[in-house]
């Protein structure tokens, strides 16, 4: 992959496969460290499968039997002297508290680092292919934060869909500016 | 800013057009978006269809849905074109610029771009 955005856009499918209602996805920057989170609420995976994902030779896609999901995105992080781990809780072993929570650590520092690349592209891409499920999407860096809900969105869009044209031109202008405000200018009064 | 207020004014606008989008019989077109089209650039291909569809006017009669791995991988970007009472095209190795012409030639004019279909590219 050439930007960790495209592993994100990738593992998060994953969590909208396991039929989460909400995935999260959060990044948080600090000292030269990135964190990625993708934590979800679908139907969890138990012990032997979550130690199978990260070989490439485990898959659910049934058209051809390698998955290079998480294989990659462990590669991404370990080549940076980083790591990835999984937690997961089954619908079956708790009712009311399952999904899964993938947790992958890179030095961005190091050579090998894989730039994150157009995350908000991802985002959208997320969005306009699973309208019907909400994202949350929380970018953390050293002075400021960029932040999406969808549930937010969806109170304000009623029936309107969320992939509508122009709401995901919205939905891109708006993490576009929250991007490029510098954090002097974020002013709580709002005022441009 | 992009202010609530003003997604408030485009669910305005909007609530009219969904009524029309249901009922539609048109054209799809599919992306295929696992592992390996996303690896290969299915991203961009993908953006391209849904900018360059509403912005030729089709959106009421295109639809530009995601699939996950169609099965050749080798191939990705893979888009599928399915039309109402027409053969299914397959067309291999897209890029956002080839995409635009799909749009321009296939979508809009009617005729299939055989150049970039799999019958063409895999012989």
């Amino acid at each position: 992959m050439k930007e960790l955005s495209l592993n994100i856009l990738d593992v998060a499918e994953n969590s909208v496969k396991a039929g989460a209602s909400l995935t999260q996805i959060l990044l948080t920057e600090r000292d030269d460290v990135l964190t990625l989170e993708i934590v979800d609420d679908g139907c969890g995976m138990d012990e032997d499968i979550v130690r199978s994902v990260t070989d490439p030779f485990y898959t659910t896609r049934t058209t051809r039997k390698v998955g290079m999901g998480i294989p990659l995105l462990k590669l991404a992080c370990e080549q940076t002297d980083g790591s990835l781990t999984i937690e997961s809780v089954t619908q079956e072993a708790n009712p009311v508290e399952h999904g899964t929570h993938v947790t992958a650590t890179f030095h961005t520092d190091h050579i090998d680092f894989t730039p994150l690349g157009d995350v908000s592209s991802s985002i959208l891409t997320l969005i306009q292919g699973h309208p019907d499920t909400d994202f949350l999407f929380r970018h953390q860096m050293e002075d400021r934060v960029v932040e999406l809900d969808t549930r937010e969105l969806r109170e304000v869009l009623e029936d309107v869909p969320l992939n509508s044209y122009d709401v995901m031109e919205w939905i891109r202008g708006n993490l576009q500016e929250q991007y490029e405000m510098l954090p002097e200018d974020s002013n709580p009064s709002g005022e441009d | 800013m992009k202010s609530l207020a003003e997604l408030q004014a485009i669910k305005n606008r909007m609530k009219d057009k969904v009524v029309l989008r249901d009922g539609m019989e048109g054209a799809r077109v599919v992306v295929g978006m696992a592992t390996c089209g996303i690896a290969a650039g299915a991203r961009p291909v993908l953006n391209a269809f849904v900018e360059g569809v509403n912005k030729a006017g089709l959106e009421g009669t295109v639809s530009v849905t995601q699939t996950g791995c169609i099965g050749i991988c080798q191939y990705e970007p893979v888009v599928e074109v399915f039309e109402p009472g027409k053969e299914k095209v397959t067309y291999v190795k897209m890029n956002p610029e080839k995409a635009q012409e799909v749009i321009e030639k296939h979508l809009k004019g009617g005729n299939v771009v055989s150049e970039y279909t799999i019958g063409t590219v895999a012989v």
